[in-house]
Parts: structure tokens; C-alpha cells; sequence
């Protein structure tokens, strides 16, 4: 069954993201929110992060170019992203905005803008490795049971 | 003004991370409760202000302008308010903010991330 393929690539997608560190176990405790009532409700939790990290991103990008050397801030800001990323188990970003909050307590101005262009790329990374999963998803249509596949 | 007792109780959630929002307000209805989310804790003074129906708060400690905590003090300084069970969350285990919260009267200190089994312990607990 052409389903059953798409599944089966869909889960192998999402044990490479856990394999590679991309995702960790909190992603799974997303994915069991699911039910009947919201079936697609990762999907839509992951779709609100990419709009609101985008805009978190923008707003630390801002910040370090207003106020240079005004690390408080920036850490503020990279805060709110990092508390984000854990939510939805986005386990390497979390350690990039970890290793951003760590040049900012160091005050390492240069460490921070490192640091910032990972976490940027982590970001696009992971928004098209998860576009891809819930495109098969999608193709695979609804799921008979509910099964927690593929993950750590 | 009584609350009036209702089938599923009503939990006020507070947190200004949009994606927190989602997770604790879905957790929370498929624990059965009845939820409104807000982004701060001005905005859920505003809310218990104009609806006496919330059974219990449950809010994130690291907010802007007002933090969990202050949200907290808010509510147990108010003579409507001080029976409304508050629960605070938070990502970082620092036991200093978990006693300062206990000790201000917090019902429970939950480290994020928060899951369905913590909230059915609180429910068997409150009601």
C-alpha cells in the first residue's frame, strides 16, 4: 500500500532527526497530544514555532544590531527562542541558543554572533527536515491508531 | 459572587511563549479542564478581574514586565483572589525560586516540560 510507504518513510525521516540530534523525546510528547479531537495538533504547534521563532530570530537580530554590547538583552531575547525550542523538542537549536546565552554571560561579543548565525541555520534546517515529515504525513493520510514510531 | 461548580474546572493558563500556550492549553483540555490562555500576567489580572469561574492558575515563572512569581503575590494579596490555587512552571529546577514560590503560597512548582501526568496529580489533589 502506497499509505503504508509513506508512513513507513515518515517514520524513518523522524528516527535520522533523533539519530542526528535535530529532535528529542519532548517532539514525542507533542505527537501524543494528538488525538481524534486534534489529529493534527504537532503539526500545528510546530507551524506556530517556525512563525514565532522567525519573528524571535528577527527580534534578537534587531537587538544586536540597536544595542551592541547590551548582552542582558540579547540573552533576554535568545531566552524567549531557546524556551520555544525545548517546548517542542528542537534539541539542537536548544544547544545553539545555549552556547548564545553562554557568549553572552561571557560577554564574548564575537562568540555571540557565531553562535547566532548556528542558530539561524539550525532554524532553516529543521524547518525543512519537519516540512518534509508532515508532508508525508500528510500524503500518508490519517493514522488507524495511534503509534509512537521512530522515535528515541 | 460564588463560583459555580461546573463539570470540568476552569484553568487560567499564563505563559508568553505562543508555542507554551498551545502545549499547556491542549494538555490541559486533554486532562478535561476548561482553559483560557493569556500571554501575561496583566492580562490575567484583567481576566480574574471580569470572570470569577477560574478554578486554579496555572502560570510560567519567567515572563516579561510581570514574572510568575509577581503574578503569584498579585493574587495571594487579594481578598477575591487568594483562594485560587496558583501552580507555577518553569524550565530551570533552581530551588531557591521553588521554595521562594512555595512559601508565597504556589500551590505546586511543575518543571517544564509539563506533562498530562502532573496535571491529573493536581486534579486528583484539588478537586
Amino acid at each position: 500500500m502506497e499509505y503504508a510507504n509513506l508512513r513507513r518513510q515518515a517514520a524513518s525521516l523522524k528516527r535520522s532527526l533523533f539519530d542526528q540530534g535535530y529532535l528529542d523525546e519532548q517532539f514525542c510528547q507533542v505527537e501524543d497530544l494528538q488525538d481524534e479531537a486534534s489529529p493534527n495538533f504537532a503539526e500545528e504547534v510546530v507551524s506556530l514555532f517556525f512563525k514565532d521563532s522567525a519573528r524571535l530570530v528577527s527580534n534578537i537580530e534587531q537587538a544586536m544590531e540597536k544595542y551592541p554590547g547590551d548582552f542582558n538583552r540579547w540573552d533576554a531575547h535568545m531566552q524567549q527562542l531557546k524556551g520555544s525550542c525545548f517546548s517542542i523538542g528542537a534539541s539542537k537549536m536548544n544547544n545553539e541558543c545555549t552556547l548564545f546565552r553562554n557568549s553572552c554571560g561571557e560577554e564574548n561579543a564575537e562568540g555571540c554572533r557565531r553562535s547566532f548565525q548556528k542558530v539561524k541555520r539550525e532554524h532553516a534546517i529543521l524547518r525543512q527536515k519537519l516540512e518534509s515529515y508532515f508532508q508525508l504525513l500528510r500524503q500518508a493520510g490519517p493514522a488507524r491508531t495511534a503509534t509512537r514510531s521512530g522515535g528515541k | 459572587m460564588s463560583t459555580a461548580m461546573v463539570s470540568e474546572p476552569h484553568v487560567l493558563a499564563v505563559d508568553d511563549s505562543l508555542v507554551d500556550r498551545a502545549v499547556i492549553s491542549r494538555l490541559l483540555r486533554s486532562s478535561k479542564y476548561r482553559v483560557t490562555t493569556v500571554d501575561s500576567g496583566k492580562r490575567a489580572l484583567e481576566v480574574l478581574s471580569l470572570d470569577r469561574s477560574v478554578h486554579m492558575i496555572i502560570t510560567d515563572y519567567c515572563m516579561p514586565e510581570m514574572n510568575g512569581y509577581e503574578l503569584l503575590k498579585r493574587v495571594k494579596e487579594s481578598a477575591e483572589l487568594r483562594g485560587i490555587p496558583v501552580v507555577i512552571m518553569s524550565s530551570e529546577n533552581s530551588p531557591a525560586r521553588i521554595r521562594r514560590c512555595l512559601e508565597e503560597g504556589a500551590e505546586e512548582f511543575l518543571i517544564k516540560p509539563v506533562r498530562s501526568s502532573d496535571l491529573s496529580r493536581l486534579c486528583s489533589r484539588l478537586y
